[in-house]
């Protein structure tokens, strides 16, 4: 094996992951934000909502196709780099991979073809079910690649066989705890990420007083939309780490900076700690508050690094165990951090929706809302660094390392050749991305019915 | 029938539905540049299979799954030992769906110049490569005992595999072609027309000297004999039965042989191969097969459920759409969405 191409292959998993994670919870909510309105209006028949529709709608495919194309990378890696992995756990991991493809790949593609493409083939009413099918797949998509995920994470239903793993229960697969925090988190993540993207980008016509009723209403549903989901992000994130002191021990512990075990555990302010000595450097905590996140009580041990670190090694033997303890603290100070931003950015829109104030006059800070399109951006990859760089050393969590799943034939120049490959494709065109979510943002909506053009009422009809 | 069998057969059934509805989508995307000689020319080209090609590519996606479940032994060795090479092949789906989908989002005509080279070059890489990687999984490849794969990319690229890759590129050139004869009007109609008849004569030159070089570099011979049965003979035929359609411009029985062509040739290759998955250059005894590389009983019983419940549904909603857009692209405004 080559250490260089064990070091590249994490690099290029982590950049194509990040990349790919930009375009998916988007994805997740916006379709169901799209699928919302056009039902609005095929029910009202209110050309407004149309509007909204084809606006909205535009920006989804944009950010749509790069998922997609993005996507079948993902699905290759784990046979290219991690060809090791795949013989390990391909029995049990390959299944959910396989039903998301089957499930839900094939209506969300199908559909979403039917979508773009059937304005003038399909009545109104099968028009907008098709958007709801794509959201509906979407969604469905995200849980089997998470009950793949959670497999790595805390592994069920399984039997060691050789030197492989068995699916023994596919129940136990599927009734995962872990997945139970893990799906709801992340669909409602990516409900968020669309709730503030269509506040950002509305926020962004309002203050410049155009096309103000279309994006008035889009304010508003997205003001509702978003602080509900938001809600139950925390809500089911704290939850989540809840669980992660069970599963994860010393993925919380990182998190957290905490060396020593403490009973009752405390919560980390500001922490530094410099991982080479495993000495703390800056070190402020809240008494009793990590006990109280932990376990709903004031008091509770949480276990710390040094300690899992003897523990992990009398039970798999010598090695090292600790995840990068910077990059685990901050990435969840990050998510965290913009998590509850988002929600009193969200609330405080619903106080202002709610006193029928969303114009540009009247409503303060208006102009906050364009920049926290950002956010969600930073929580979601944040929260993803933190799943999977806090389970380090582990791919497979007490079963088997990262180092131990790499592909055996590949040099490194071959890892740094795709590398710097795929980096400069996806830059180029995240560029091209970025430049035509921009440009249609900025356009705004067409225009209302009796002002359009002969050429485009024969269009919308 | 045992499970192995059933889902070796079930991944064939996977890769002949991919090259046959993606293998019209890249035919398509390689004579973009060349069938459209103004913009709304090459509008019609890609609303053709605009609102498919992205479905049609959940196949290939469907099949990776498909072999990762089954069969993670062949997943792992194949994905891992052609490395290189799919690397290429995803740069090349990556900038055909982007491509596809970017292309005609803004007017600046410097912006969809590049977008339709991307498309055809995006196109071209996958169609050659396609070729080459199903010449060198009946060819073998270097497979040690321990079921690793010992070489490197230039072992991919034998002369077998090369012309393999010819056979792929020109045929779906030509499945292409002849879709466009089916899907759009004049004049992307006729030029097609023209463009699947010059294509044609050195499909069937190559797929002739491939058939031939088959008995030459892989064991066909000792496997099928002399005469090879029906299906490869058939996938041949069929060929010869296309040409003859599309001089007299019978596109859709054209179409129909073509789409025959495939799934004939492509099932050769799957009965060369069966019951292994990949041969091994090395040693016949190290080659993988349906049986040492599979998942265990539990997963093979409960994906067969998950397919056989699954696959009857996507096969008729797929059908249904190529029904809602069975009509020809002519060119008006309100047909253009990309």
């Amino acid at each position: 094996m080559d250490n260089q191409a064990l070091l590249l292959s994490q690099w290029q998993f982590a950049v194509t992951s990040v990349y790919h994670f930009f375009f998916v919870p988007l994805t997740l909510g916006l379709s169901v934000l799209v699928a919302l309105m056009e039902t609005i209006y095929v029910r009202t028949g209110n050309d407004l909502y149309l509007r909204m529709t084809k606006f909205w709608g535009k920006l989804f495919v944009i950010n749509f196709a790069m998922g997609v194309v993005t996507g079948i990378v993902q699905e290759f890696q784990f046979g290219m780099n991690w060809s090791e992995y795949a013989r390990y756990v391909g029995d049990v991991f390959g299944a959910p991979l396989a039903i998301e493809a089957l499930l839900a790949f094939f209506i969300e593609s199908t559909f979403l073809g039917v979508w773009i493409f059937g304005w003038d083939r399909l009545s109104k009413g099968m028009h907008a079910l098709a958007m709801w099918l794509v959201a509906l797949a979407s969604n469905l998509s995200a849980f089997w690649i998470l009950v793949a995920n959670s497999f790595m994470q805390a592994p069920v239903g399984y039997a060691e066989q050789g030197n492989r793993l068995i699916l023994q229960d596919f129940v136990a697969l599927l009734t995962n705890r872990y997945v139970w925090g893990q799906f709801p988190h992340t669909v409602f993540s990516g409900f968020t990420t669309a709730a503030f993207f269509v506040l950002g980008i509305s926020a962004y016509h309002l203050l410049r007083k155009r096309h103000e009723e279309v994006f008035r209403r889009s304010f508003q549903i997205a003001t509702v939309f978003g602080i509900f989901s938001i809600f139950m992000v925390i809500l089911i994130g704290h939850t989540q780490a809840q669980r992660m002191v069970e599963f994860q021990p010393m993925k919380i512990a990182a998190a957290e900076a905490l060396l020593q075990t403490e009973n009752p555990a405390s919560f980390s302010l500001l922490s530094l700690v410099d991982q080479a000595s495993m000495r703390e450097i800056i070190s402020i905590r809240i008494p009793r508050v990590l006990s109280l996140l932990a376990y709903n009580r004031l008091e509770g041990e949480v276990k710390g690094v040094l300690d899992l670190q003897q523990e992990y090694q009398a039970r798999f033997g010598p090695g090292y165990y600790v995840p990068d303890i910077t990059v685990t603290y901050w990435s969840f100070r990050l998510m965290v951090g913009s998590g509850f931003l988002m929600f009193f950015l969200a609330a405080y829109a619903l106080w202002r929706v709610m006193r029928r104030e969303v114009t540009q006059s009247r409503f303060k800070f208006l102009n906050i809302y364009p920049l926290a399109l950002f956010l969600p951006y930073v929580a979601n990859i944040s929260g993803w660094l933190l799943t999977e760089m806090g389970r380090q050393p582990w791919v497979v969590y007490g079963k088997l390392r990262t180092a131990d799943a790499v592909s055996p034939n590949l040099s490194g120049g071959m890892v740094l050749t795709t590398l710097i490959g795929f980096t400069l494709i996806y830059g180029l065109l995240m560029l091209a991305d970025i430049y035509l979510l921009a440009k249609y943002a900025k356009a705004g909506p067409e225009p209302k019915a009796a002002d359009r053009t002969l050429e485009e009422q024969v269009y919308w009809e | 029938m045992d499970l192995n069998t059933l889902w070796f057969v079930l991944i064939a059934v996977l890769f002949i539905g991919y090259f046959v509805l993606d293998g019209f989508d890249l035919g398509v995307g390689i004579l973009l540049p060349f069938l459209g000689k103004n913009d709304t020319e090459r509008r019609m080209i890609i609303n053709a299979i605009g609102p498919h090609w992205d479905g049609n590519e959940v196949w290939l996606i469907t099949a990776g799954g498909a072999m990762f479940a089954a069969f993670p032994l062949w997943y792992a060795t194949l994905f891992s030992g052609f490395y290189l090479a799919l690397f290429l092949l995803l740069l090349g789906l990556i900038i055909r769906g982007v491509g596809l989908e970017f292309r005609s989002k803004d007017e600046n005509p410097l912006w969809r110049r590049f977008w339709d080279w991307a498309i055809c070059v995006g196109s071209f890489i996958p169609a050659f490569l396609w070729g080459v990687a199903l010449a060198n999984f009946v060819r073998g490849v270097p497979i040690n005992a321990m079921k690793y794969f010992v070489g490197g990319f230039a072992d991919l690229l034998n002369l077998y595999a090369l012309l393999g890759g010819l056979v792929s590129l020109f045929g779906f050139t030509l499945h292409g072609a002849v879709f466009l004869t089916l899907k759009t009007g004049d004049p992307i109609l006729t030029r097609a027309r023209k463009m699947a008849q010059k294509v044609w004569w050195p499909t069937t030159a190559l797929t002739v000297a491939f058939a031939v070089a088959t008995y030459v570099f892989t064991d066909i011979y000792q496997r099928l004999g002399v005469n090879p049965g029906p299906v490869p003979i058939g996938a041949i035929l069929s060929l010869l039965v296309a040409g003859w359609f599309i001089y007299q411009k019978q596109d859709g029985w054209g179409f129909a042989m073509t789409t025959l062509t495939i799934i004939l040739a492509v099932s050769t290759i799957f009965i060369t191969l069966y019951p292994r998955v990949l041969v091994s250059s090395l040693d016949p005894n190290f080659s993988l097969t349906i049986y040492n590389s599979a998942s265990g009983i539990t997963t093979l019983r409960i994906m067969t459920m998950v397919a056989l419940l699954l696959v009857p549904f996507v096969l008729v909603y797929q059908g249904w759409s190529y029904w809602v857009f069975r009509r020809r692209i002519t060119g008006r405004q309100e047909e253009l969405h990309y």
